[in-house]
């Protein structure tokens, strides 16, 4: 029939009605197998990219598992290391850790939700000011972590330390050097754009309604954004919180020459103290262990802990997201 | 405001537009039927033709049921349209109309029914003034619905100047039938009858004056119904 | 005219007056030069097709515009003699005299009590008798009530879609504007919920001046007493709501109302 209708094509004859639909039945036919071809193709591939993924992961975690969870145990996170690191705990390391985490969140979230309020609720959009201001953050995103460590070391421990030990310490040197706070305030930094993206993200998909409905009652605008805007957008706001503190936790980097020692006899107890973190911990441990068998357990056992710290937080982040996502309308996260 | 139907614009709504034309169609149909029943029974009366009189009453019959019908369409629009300003106006003017047009209707037929009872005596008298009187009548009858066809307040307005007229003719006709009653009681049944077709005459000249009061409305929104007849006597 | 109770209404008086308003956008002109009186204590409806600038002339009446970047007003309009647009005049505080009900209801994920009450707090009131005692009073007045006295405390969002707008109106009413004006308050709303804010603006138009933008005719027939049609970004009639949609003066209005715009 094919060649007979090409043939008829330079002299046009009319073609039976049941031909046309027996030609567009299977001309319909031939496309529906080629979508449904299509279709599964994506699906398989996408499946084996899944799949790579997760296989990657299991092996990472398999072996981690398998040499790690003998070392660990409540013991484990409570006590000091003994014996030249072969014996004992990371105990110190967790609470240095912590108090890190906790300034750095003191000092960096406050200074990042207010630039993305800035950013996004007062600044023109189209100001060279505010212009600027985004690439900058953008950029401090993608600077590597090293050098916020030599940031740190730089401006915060040998100029802004050294100052303040001049003028008001005589010169004796008590914050020119290595200290928590300094690791705290560089972490800040580095975190700094996650928690204003998050933050803008946030304030972003608070509806335009809400806000107008505040001004619309006599609301001024810092009213608006106090009352309205930012509550909307706490669970944006917590998340990126989250995330950034869960990045802090794990950097080792920039606090290599800010504030991290490998042991210390005592916890830290002053914004000028040193402190002991598990992620500068398990680089030592690997790379100037004197005693590699002996330290193996232990090795493991803290990237162990890291590792269950960091999916802590992130789970952490999704159900505090999902949970406050529930209570708003149309809730970010 | 002086303004006349928005019919150079047309409903976005092809339905409504059909709607209001068919209404159109029913009442000048209506009009016309009114006019040929005016006419028939005149001349039923002048030719003393019996025949034609029975028919006009036929004629009556058919614009009832098309006063039924009109009403009924105009119901219709008024449910589902909601019409508001030029619309509201022309079909409340079109449901009064009916009823003058009806009425009009009904006054032919006694016209016709007064001549069947002429036509079984001799004529009192040649037929003048009723002739006269009647083709005023009907012209203004004519004009009437020519002016609310076209939305012509000028002509409308020349229709309820007319209206004197007719009161004059009737005026007279009156007084020369009375002479004649006077004049032997013979005449009285004769003259009683056509001094009541004067008398239908002159309230179908009432009625076209209304139906042209309508027209004005339809077209300027200003009811000028009652003219004079409104105040409470305060002013 | 008589007011919902069938009490006649007191004689109208100007409560804004608008002079040669006229609204931009960046180079291009959105809607004006309005001349109107907005007459006290009733209500007036603005009509007009899609884009004819209603919406954008109502919100320059409490300076909602300005919130568009770009945005320039001309004109003068005065809430009983005092200027709403000028050097050093606060659009907060205009805001406060003459509030605005949005098209879409838009309650704060906040407690119905919280949603009323955020007017009054931002405004400075902190005893919470008298917060109490205003929250009552906003929702009597917005029959809402007797629907949500029980459950005060419940999340404001838990609310119909009915109830949501009553809400908001309630909220606008809270901080005693003198003015309201509401932004297609009911094209969200089924026809029952649409009857029942209808009824609730002839009860405010009491108490109220309020201005109301609706692309439905019918309601502005039923709601109005007086009519304002826009087209093209231009006031083309404002009369008396019964006039204008039994003999209106411009063959523009003629053609809306009748549907016979193409």
């Amino acid at each position: 029939m094919t060649e007979e209708a090409a043939s008829a094509s330079a002299v046009p004859r009319p073609v039976a009605a049941t031909e046309r639909s027996a030609a567009l039945a299977r001309a319909n036919a031939r496309r529906t197998r080629r979508n449904m071809v299509a279709d599964t193709a994506m699906a398989v591939a996408s499946g084996a990219a899944l799949l790579l993924v997760l296989a990657i992961l299991a092996v990472i975690l398999v072996d981690i598992l398998r040499n790690g969870t003998s070392r660990l145990s409540w013991a484990f996170l409570t006590e000091a290391p003994r014996e030249g690191m072969t014996a004992g705990g990371i105990f110190p390391a967790i609470v240095g850790m912590v108090e890190m985490v906790i300034l750095m969140t003191l000092a960096g979230v406050p200074v990042g939700v207010a630039t993305a309020v800035y950013l996004h609720e007062y600044a023109s959009s189209v100001s060279p000011i505010t212009r600027a201001i985004r690439i900058a953050v953008a950029n401090l995103a993608g600077v590597p972590s090293i050098v916020f460590g030599l940031f740190g070391l730089g401006f915060f421990v040998q100029f802004l330390g050294a100052g303040i030990d001049k003028l008001f310490f005589g010169g004796e040197k008590i914050y020119g050097q290595p200290a928590l706070i300094w690791a705290a305030l560089t972490m800040a930094v580095l975190t700094l754009p996650v928690v204003i993206v998050a933050t803008e993200e946030a304030l972003r998909a608070v509806p335009r309604e809400l806000r107008e409905a505040s001004l619309a009652l006599g609301a001024t605008k810092l009213q608006t954004v106090m009352h309205v805007v930012v509550p909307q957008a706490a669970p944006g706001i917590l998340t990126g919180t989250i995330l950034a503190v869960s990045r802090g936790a794990g950097e080792v980097a920039p606090i290599l020459f800010t504030g991290a020692a490998y042991f210390l006899p005592l916890l830290p107890k002053h914004l000028w103290s040193q402190f002991m973190s598990p992620s500068y911990h398990v680089y030592v441990l690997s790379t100037q262990s004197p005693d590699v068998d002996a330290t193996k357990p232990i090795l493991y056992a803290t990237v162990l802990v890291l590792l269950l710290l960091t999916f802590a937080l992130n789970i952490a982040a999704v159900v505090v997201r999902a949970r406050m996502r529930r209570r708003l309308p149309g809730g970010v996260g | 405001m002086i303004r006349s139907n928005s019919t150079s614009r047309e409903h976005t709504n092809r339905e409504y537009e059909l709607e209001l034309r068919r209404l159109r169609e029913q009442l000048l149909l209506m009009g016309a039927k009114v006019e040929d029943i005016i006419n028939g029974s005149i001349r039923a009366l002048i030719d003393r033709d019996s025949e034609l009189a029975e028919q006009m009453i036929a004629v009556d019959r058919k614009i009832n049921q098309l006063e039924i019908a009109i009403d009924e369409l105009c119901m219709q629009v008024l449910a589902r349209r909601q019409p508001v300003a030029s619309d509201l106006r022309f079909l409340t003017t079109a449901l009064k109309l009916v009823t003058d047009l009806e009425r009009i209707g009904d006054l032919g037929v006694n016209i016709c029914e007064r001549v069947l009872e002429l036509n079984g005596e001799p004529p009192l008298k040649p037929y003048i003034d009723l002739p006269n009187m009647s083709r005023e009548v009907q012209e203004m009858l004519h004009e009437a619905l020519d002016a609310f066809v076209a939305a012509d307040v000028d002509r409308a307005q020349r229709v309820i100047a007319r209206d004197k007229n007719v009161d004059a003719y009737y005026t007279q006709i009156f007084r020369e039938l009375l002479t004649y009653m006077m004049e032997d009681p013979r005449n009285i049944f004769r003259a009683t009858r056509l001094q009541s077709i004067a008398k239908y005459l002159e309230r179908i000249g009432d009625h076209a004056t209304n139906l042209g009061e309508l027209t004005v409305f339809m077209v300027k929104g200003k009811d000028i119904r009652h003219a004079g007849k409104l105040s409470d006597g305060t002013t | 005219m008589t007011a919902a109770n069938g009490v006649a209404k007191p004689e109208p008086e100007t409560k804004v007056k608008v002079r040669d308003l006229t609204v931009f956008y960046g180079q291009k002109k959105a809607v004006g030069p309005v001349t109107m009186d907005i007459v006290g204590q009733h209500v007036t409806a603005l009509i007009g097709p899609s884009g004819c600038g209603k919406s954008t002339f109502l919100r320059s009446l409490n300076r909602m515009n300005e919130l568009i970047p770009g945005c320039r007003v001309e004109g003068d309009v005065r809430l009983d003699g005092d200027p709403i647009y000028g050097q050093g005049i606060d659009p907060v505080a205009v805001r406060r005299r003459i509030g605005m009900v949005f098209q879409r209801s838009n309650p704060f994920p906040k407690s119905i009590l919280e949603n009323v009450a955020y007017g009054l707090r931002i405004g400075g009131v902190s005893d919470s008798r008298e917060i109490s005692a205003r929250v009552e009073r906003a929702l009597s007045q917005a029959a809402l009530w007797e629907e949500v006295k029980d459950r005060l405390n419940d999340s404001a969002l838990g609310l119909s879609g009915g109830q949501q707008q009553r809400l908001c109106i309630a909220r606008a009413l809270a901080v005693e504007p003198e003015v309201l004006l509401m932004d297609e308050p009911a094209s969200a709303l089924d026809p029952i919920a649409t009857a029942h804010i209808e009824e609730l603006i002839n009860e405010l138009s009491e108490n109220y001046t309020v201005v109301i933008v609706t692309h439905n005719m019918q309601q502005a027939a039923r709601v109005a007493d007086y009519t304002a049609f826009f087209y093209l970004g231009e006031l083309v009639e404002f009369d008396r709501t019964d006039v204008l949609f039994t003999k209106p003066s411009d063959s523009r209005t003629e053609d809306y109302i009748t549907g016979r715009f193409g």
